[in-house]
């Protein structure tokens, strides 16, 4: 079966965020960025699946920038098989919505028909925690988010998801296809060697416009103002 | 508005494009879309570069150790580094430590590496190689300096051992020896100095004499990088003592861990790179089967000279690397550190040095990517090399003292990065080509 994983290109978790001088959004010229730490986990999960040759075909996805890219061919170098990159030079930490990235992973489920949708569970900007969810109601599939450890049947008709919940884990058992999100228990990512870089100079990315799926990545929600958290008082004595 | 763009790139002329890329601020927004030239000093055809494709040089980002910097690289170079970088972090510093006490690291390091692709990365693919270029090697070199864990060889095993094989190997050196080093299972050494002779390489004693169609090898060596672990090791040794000069009577043999008459004398005890298994090994009798002499017999000394070049350029691009280490690790630690009511970074002694210190980096920085991008292409010249190797040593050695000195009596301390940096520095100035031997090469070509 086919895996679709999203990959999202963020700041890079090291990094001290600044806001801009206008208060409009978080700094993001010259600041190192990287994939979503979840993102990865993500894409590690779906490359040990066509290890185990549960998967026969990673797609990496994207929705941002052209530097975009870069995020989706560490995918590739990770062992991802193929990339699509939707364009856009909207901000994808604010501008771009969760729903409206759901609606055209929506609309990519229904082009490549994979047998299960791997996701991070959130991305460390926005931190909204809302595009695997979204995606499974708008393609009324089963979710399994948080997910600590997955296991795909043998007969690869069903998965066994194990979810982190506030009160210790949950096992779930769904049909596939479904959508699952990743946690940060579910695997250690491994290393993009370099033998494996060189391969994936040879694997293609697709370049799409939201627009060829029949979405509109504009936002419906309008940023007033960024902030730094206010600084911290002394505590009473 | 992508056609004015296109009108405009052929309007404005390279030298108009140069100003105005020269005149705009150093805060230049990543999204806007102003046009550039880059100025090519090689013929190639301009291309509208824009500003999202910039590569910041390293005196412009906040740390010189930041990845995506450094037009020489690539997006694909930033992936590898950001591996590299983790490897280093998580299989070597944490054992460092104890490996230092040891006097070597340990086999698994070396089999990892060798897993996760990092070593014989400039070695041909056919060969056994990894086959990527040569700016890829020095992502490895410049990450072991940025990691400051001095023990392992790989450098030395990598870009040093394996290119004499691959470049003189015959098929079935190249076949017995390549694949092994590159998986780390193999650990690869070069033997030329010996206790009588270093700079002074035509001074060599050791000796192979012919015994039919073999060779029976007789001498000693000293101060062998890897010495102590190496599996393979390509020694250094005179097979002519008729030849109207020594450089014309040295060949190199390929002699393994386990021939009888070869022995490993003992781990050296140096004053840094203390987790380096620098050894002196001794040859008594060592029978060598004609399959052992590595090339041509009496052309070592040739071989020697054309291969120096790239150890030279490692030892300058480690150094710069060590540089840029030990300035961020040295700024990181004057602005926590507190003296008189303030940060010792608030004083002005202190940021005029850093100030220095920056700057002498990030110019070296300069002329070693060129260095890098010129050897990538094979056009790296001898002298070059030895320019890069002497001046880069030199202000690693003063960048150490100084970094030193701003820590204070911590910097004395061993568990401190900076003090174990400070003595792996006091080396390089002095292998590869002493210092002052690469000054006699250049200067012979400024006054010939």
């Amino acid at each position: 079966m086919k895996v679709l994983v999203g990959v999202k290109r963020v700041v890079d978790y090291a990094v001290k965020i600044r806001i801009k001088a206008d208060k409009s959004a978080v700094e993001t010229a010259s600041v190192k960025m990287s994939m979503n730490p979840f993102c990865e986990i993500a894409v590690e999960e779906a490359v040990r699946m066509k290890e185990k040759k549960i998967a026969d075909e990673v797609i990496a996805v994207s929705i941002g920038p052209k530097q975009a890219q870069e995020t989706i061919r560490t995918a590739l170098a990770m062992g991802a098989d193929r990339g699509v990159h939707i364009t856009t030079d909207a901000r994808t930490d604010q501008e771009v919505q969760p729903l409206a990235v759901a609606k055209v992973l929506a609309a990519l489920v229904e082009q490549e028909q994979p047998g299960m949708v791997v996701l991070g569970k959130q991305a460390i900007d926005d931190d909204s925690n809302q595009t695997g969810q979204m995606l499974a109601g708008l393609l009324d599939w089963p979710q399994a988010t948080f997910a600590n450890e997955v296991t795909v049947a043998d007969d690869k008709a069903s998965v066994q998801v194990v979810r982190e919940i506030d009160g210790g884990l949950q096992t779930l058992s769904a049909p596939l296809p479904a959508v699952v999100t990743a946690d940060l228990r579910l695997n250690q990512p491994r290393y993009a060697t370099l033998p494996n870089i060189m391969k994936a100079k040879k694997k293609k990315i697709a370049k799409h416009k939201a627009a060829d799926f029949g979405v509109d990545l504009a936002s419906t929600v309008e940023v007033v103002s960024v902030e730094d958290p206010p600084v911290r008082q002394a505590g009473q004595k | 508005m992508a056609a004015l763009r296109t009108v405009l790139s052929r309007v404005v002329s390279r030298h108009t494009a140069a100003i105005l890329a020269a005149s705009s601020s150093c805060r230049l927004p990543v999204s806007s879309s102003v046009l550039l030239h880059r100025c090519r000093s090689t013929g190639a055809p301009d291309e509208d570069v824009t500003l999202e494709f910039f590569r910041p040089e390293t005196s412009s980002v906040p740390s010189l150790m930041d990845i995506g910097t450094r037009r020489i690289f690539t997006e694909d170079h930033d992936i590898f580094r950001t591996s590299a970088r983790r490897f280093w972090a998580e299989e070597v510093v944490p054992h460092h430590a104890k490996w230092e006490k040891e006097g070597q690291v340990s086999r698994e390091v070396w089999l990892k590496a060798g897993e996760q692709g990092l070593l014989g990365v400039n070695t041909a693919e056919e060969l056994g190689g990894i086959g990527a270029d040569l700016l890829s090697a020095a992502i490895g070199w410049e990450e072991q300096s940025y990691s400051n864990c001095s023990g392992p060889g790989f450098a030395l095993h990598s870009d040093i051992v394996m290119p004499y094989i691959a470049k003189y190997g015959s098929p079935g050196q190249q076949e017995k020896y390549l694949p092994d080093m590159t998986a780390g299972r193999k650990i690869g050494a070069i033997a030329m100095t010996e206790p009588g002779a270093g700079s002074d390489l035509q001074g060599v004693r050791t000796n192979a004499k012919k015994d039919g169609e073999d060779w029976i090898l007789n001498g000693s060596k000293v101060f062998i990088t890897n010495g102590w672990m190496a599996d393979v090791i390509i020694v250094v040794a005179i097979t002519n003592t008729q030849a109207k000069s020594a450089a014309h009577g040295i060949s190199l043999f390929l002699v393994e861990e386990g021939m009888p008459g070869f022995k490993k004398g003992r781990k050296l005890e140096k004053i840094g790179m203390k987790a380096q298994d620098t050894a002196e090994l001794f040859f008594d009798d060592v029978h060598l089967p004609a399959s052992a002499l590595l090339g041509q017999e009496n052309k070592g000394f040739i071989y020697l000279m054309q291969e120096l070049p790239q150890e030279r350029l490692i030892i300058a691009d480690m150094a710069i690397a060590s540089s840029e280490f030990m300035f961020e690790e040295t700024r990181n630690y004057v602005k926590e550190r507190k003296a008189f009511g303030k940060t010792v970074s608030r004083l002005q002694t202190i940021q005029h040095k850093l100030a220095e210190m920056k700057t002498d980096i990030c110019v070296g920085r300069a002329f070693l990517d060129q260095c890098l991008e010129l050897h990538n292409q094979g056009r790296l010249d001898s002298n070059t090399a030895s320019m890069a190797k002497f001046w880069a040593s030199d202000l690693q050695n003063r960048v150490a003292t100084q970094c030193l000195q701003m820590h204070g009596g911590w910097g004395y301390m061993w568990e401190y990065p900076i003090a174990k940096a400070f003595v792996d520095s006091r080396v390089q100035p002095i292998y590869g080509g002493s210092n002052e031997i690469t000054k006699e090469l250049i200067a012979r070509h400024i006054v010939s």
